[in-house]
């Protein structure tokens, strides 16, 4: 049932650190967050790591496992073998503040450039009417708990610090695509098309699609195949004919 | 004196889950600068946990419902203990804080006419919960939070700075709250990441930190739950009331043993999942009280009825209010007929069509997937009480949130008390947070704006110097203060019953040698023990000697805590985080132990073994937490002393009219014939 496992953890600052080694007892139906906060609670007090939920819900916990992107609280450990060493160490396109701690807010800046929701003029509150088949698709979306291992992972910034200003990451071109598809958002009668920013402000053009961000999605959302593509494909159309995106729009209002 | 960074705003939040973002949301609509401090990142608050919904009569699914019968339910959920004119404020304006969220973007479930849908939870007589699947919580954090990113949005359009108006300090913990003789003056606190302290000069402080579950083992409460709000509270003077209210939720994850306690969403049983035991037997039917025998059905048939016909049939006793289906649960699995794992089991799956749980229950199935190995929609779950919530908090004023005796200071959502009397219902929580939320958003603004300069507060910097010195105490070996603190003394690694999570050394047997040269404690190992201890002596089932043991317990964690030694920087250091914590850990558990000894009843979330009865003589009586002793003085560590004192207080009787919302018959179980005179 308890064994002895080994961990690799990385541990330093910003000017610098290494991994090393741990063994500590791993029971039955551990995560490998409970075992770095056994690390926590017995040999390294001081070993700094995020986390609130402990359920895969507040997207705090995120590291990578063995170079995965992965949330630690929903990491099983029966996934390793026992005599496997599990390295921990953290997310690697954040510079790191202390041992598995990142500084995000790369992420909070890129949240603050998106426009946010525009409320439909001369609907008050309460009298908002939306059919569920139509608010579905912005739902998916808005299942991000903001891990942001999807910003690690896309290959435009991970290894290319010199991309991050040009580059929104998934996680908030998905949310330009979650607020274009919003039944209600009115934005387009203020003069702004969502989709079109996405392609010339937030550099959607860098995405090719690889689908890797979708692959470490814990939310399992369908980001490339049901936000950016789509996205993509409304541009391209519209490039030529911006007419039958705000004929659409009206349409879709009036039904 | 202490070099801190100073910052100065008009009005501080500290908390930044959804009562914290709401205040904020309304202080800078006010026009006030506003600063929200919050002890994780922005956006990961306690509330994204919430998982079933916003109780709010709107009337969407079923007509009838009206603010009326959602204040019925509610004090009924709180068997008549509640601040009836907080009670009556949350049902009226429950359905304008929904509403309001959708004009910031929230997209909750639909109903077919387009509407926002609601369902049905424990305690609610009509479908009342706006929600979005089981992650409603999410849902109001994200809004929220978003809806700040707009409005500074709107401040960067106009001044060229996000945060000119709005900040939110995030990763930050307050320590103490900063006064100017009686008054407000601001907050002082650290910043995890750097370990640096600051202080924030603020006439205004809004105190929003949710709830107290660390304190007890199996809880489905985040580590931030440390009762900092509470503390800090008492620690400026405001009292707490209904500290002996504990919410154990019915349902938490029992297996495997690193989730244990974390939370399954009372939608399961609201969309159909029922409860049984290891005979098969929904149990549920044998354990509805006196009070609710006319409102619960009495057979299978009539319970499975009710989902499809709400208004011929009475309600499933799996609906009862958590308190009782908390209770009942603990006394199948104490008869015997529990699960493997001592729970009992929750079944949907032979409720619901597997492709109907995954659509309304994603994330149940997700995490039972993932952490347990069970497919909730093939077989049943195993689950059984969690610390989930605490009733009890600071004493406020219903119409204004403000707290009792100290100006300027006031408090929302879980970190106040009285709004759910001794048991809250589910849903009632989102729906809280966003009511007094904004309430004590506008009425700190109020109060701010109400002041001229000259009148505005000060910081003394000797208070400043002694909040430093507390904080810092964990890296010094000895209780002598160290005042700076840059190059700490390393102390040794404190051994001993440090174990797993499973550790149960519960016994005081480690501390004892009160001498000068007591080694130093592990901040690990302590707040272990006082985990446990709590969980054992001052759960779900309470008795007198039980509680007295405990009170001995916790003043011998208050000595050794002043030794919790810390290794290591002040940069994201989490064990002198924890060391710091402790001191709100042992406050907060000693009101609830001490106010849960002195009621000699067992009324909602506190259930006395021998005193199993409610008793109407209680019904109006708050046990009101003052601190006696500061936490640094000697007295603190007399066990018999202790840093608490307790009062009893009379409730204002309920207003004639809401009296009048009730049956006379009902009314007679809950009031006395005098009170029922009058
Ligand atoms: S699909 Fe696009 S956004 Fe996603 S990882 Fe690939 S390049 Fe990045
Ligand atoms: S989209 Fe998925 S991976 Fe990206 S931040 Fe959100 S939850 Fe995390
Ligand atoms: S701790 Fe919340 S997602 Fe892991």
């Amino acid at each position: 049932m308890s064994y002895t496992g080994h961990f690799r953890v990385w541990r330093g600052d910003a000017e610098g650190g290494e991994l090393k080694d741990f063994e500590v007892e791993v029971n039955e139906g551990e995560v490998v967050l409970d075992v770095i906060h056994r690390l926590q609670a017995t040999q390294a007090h001081d070993l700094a790591v995020r986390w609130n939920c402990k359920a895969g819900k507040c997207g705090s916990c995120s590291a990578e496992v063995n170079g995965r992107p992965r949330l630690m609280c929903m990491t099983r450990m029966s996934v390793f073998a026992e005599d496997e060493t599990v390295t921990v160490t953290p997310m690697r396109a954040f510079p790191v503040l202390r041992d598995l701690v990142t500084d995000v807010s790369f992420n909070y800046a890129k949240a603050r450039e998106i426009p946010s929701f525009v409320p439909p003029p001369g609907l008050a509150p309460g009298e908002y009417r939306m059919a569920q088949q139509d608010v579905g698709r912005s739902q998916e979306f808005r299942k991000c708990i903001e891990c942001f291992l999807c910003q690690d992972t896309c290959h435009v910034v991970r290894d290319h610090e010199e991309n991050k200003p040009d580059f929104a990451g998934p996680r908030f071109l998905m949310r330009i695509a979650e607020l274009d598809m919003h039944p209600l958002d009115a934005a387009a009668e203020t003069g702004l098309d969502r989709a079109r920013t996405a392609q010339d402000v937030h550099g959607l053009g860098y995405c090719n699609i690889t689908k890797c961000c979708t692959e470490v999605c814990p939310e399992q959302i369908h980001i490339t195949d049901n936000a950016l593509i789509p996205m993509k494909e409304r541009t391209a159309d519209r490039k030529y004919d911006p007419l039958v995106w705000l004929g659409d729009r009206i349409f879709r209002r009036d039904k | 004196m202490t070099a801190v960074e100073r910052h100065n705003y008009d009005v501080v939040v500290v908390g930044a889950g959804g009562a914290g973002l709401r205040a904020a949301i309304e202080a800078r609509g006010q026009g006030l600068r506003t600063a929200v401090i919050c002890k994780s990142l922005f956006g990961k608050a306690h509330t994204v946990m919430a998982e079933g919904g916003i109780a709010a009569s709107m009337g969407n699914s079923n007509p009838h419902d009206n603010w009326q019968t959602h204040f019925r339910d509610t004090l009924r959920g709180g068997k008549f203990l509640n601040q009836w004119r907080m009670a009556e404020l949350h049902a009226q304006e429950a359905p304008e804080r929904v509403w309001e969220l959708e004009t910031w973007g929230a997209l909750f479930d639909r109903t077919k006419d387009g509407r926002i849908a609601q369902r049905n939870f424990g305690g609610h007589e009509y479908a009342r919960l706006a929600h979005v699947g089981d992650r409603t919580g999410l849902e109001l954090i994200r809004t929220l939070q978003q809806r700040i990113v707009a409005l500074q949005q709107e401040d960067f359009a106009d001044a060229g700075d996000f945060e000119a108006r709005l900040r939110v300090f995030q990763e930050c913990t307050v320590t103490r709250v900063l006064k100017d003789g009686e008054r407000v003056a601001g907050v002082f606190g650290y910043e995890r990441e750097s370990g640096r302290f600051f202080v924030i000069e603020a006439p205004a402080v809004v105190l929003a930190t949710g709830g107290i579950g660390k304190s007890f083992k199996v809880t489905s409460n985040s580590w931030e739950y440390t009762g900092d709000g509470h503390a800090l509270a008492l620690l400026a003077g405001a009292p707490l009331i209904n500290m002996e209210f504990v919410q154990f939720h019915p349902t938490g994850m029992v297996w495997p043993p690193s989730v244990k306690g974390i939370l399954v969403t009372e939608g399961v049983r609201g969309d159909g999942g029922v409860l049984r035991n290891s005979d098969g037997k929904r149990f549920m039917f044998d354990y509805v009280p006196e009070v609710f025998k006319d409102k619960y059905a009495t057979s299978e048939e009539e319970a499975d009825g009710w989902y499809a016909d709400p208004d011929t049939h009475r309600r499933p006793p799996e609906l009862l209010p958590r308190d009782e289906v908390a209770r009942a649960i603990n006394s199948e699995v104490k008869a015997g007929r529990g699960s493997p794992h001592g729970g009992v089991f929750l079944d949907i799956a032979s409720r619901l069509p597997a492709q109907e749980i995954q659509r309304r229950l994603p994330s149940m199935h997700h995490q039972f997937r993932e952490l347990a190995d069970v497919d909730i929609t093939a077989e049943p779950m195993e689950v059984g009480p969690t610390c989930h919530y605490v009733m009890g908090g600071v004493d406020v004023d219903p119409d204004t949130a403000a707290a009792g005796g100290v100006p300027g200071l006031f408090a929302a959502g879980e970190v106040a008390g009285g709004m759910h009397g001794s048991n809250r219902l589910g849903g009632n929580s989102l729906s809280d947070l966003l009511v007094f939320g904004r309430r004590a958003g506008l009425h700190a603004a109020r109060y701010a704006q109400a002041l001229t300069a000259s009148q505005r507060p000060a910081v003394a910097d000797a208070q400043v110097d002694a909040a430093a010195a507390e904080a810092l105490r964990p890296f010094s070996a000895e209780p002598a203060e160290g005042t700076d603190g840059a190059a700490p003394a390393a102390v040794g690694a404190a051994g001993g019953a440090a174990g797993g999570a499973a550790g149960g050394a519960a016994g005081g047997a480690a501390g004892g040698a009160g001498g000068a040269v007591a080694p130093p404690e592990n901040p690990y190992t302590l707040h272990q023990e006082l985990q446990q201890t709590m969980n054992d002596l001052v759960g779900i089932i309470r008795k007198e000697q039980e509680m007295e043991e405990a009170l001995t317990r916790l003043a011998d964690l208050r000595t050794r805590s002043r030794r919790a030694g810390v290794e290591g920087h002040r940069q994201f250091n989490p064990g002198w985080h924890l060391a710091i914590d402790l001191r709100n850990m042992l406050l907060v558990s000693e009101c609830v132990a001490r106010a849960a000894l002195e009621r000699t009843e067992s009324r909602g979330g506190h259930t006395r073994d021998d005193h199993p009865q409610m008793d109407r003589r209680w019904r109006g009586v708050n046990l009101v937490c003052e601190l006696a002793s500061p936490p640094d003085q000697l007295a603190a560590q007399d066990p018999a002393a202790g840093q608490i004192t307790l009062r009893r207080r009379d409730m204002p009787p309920i207003r004639a009219d809401l009296l009048d919302l009730f049956e006379k018959d009902e009314l007679r179980k809950y009031l006395t014939d005098e009170e029922l005179g009058q």
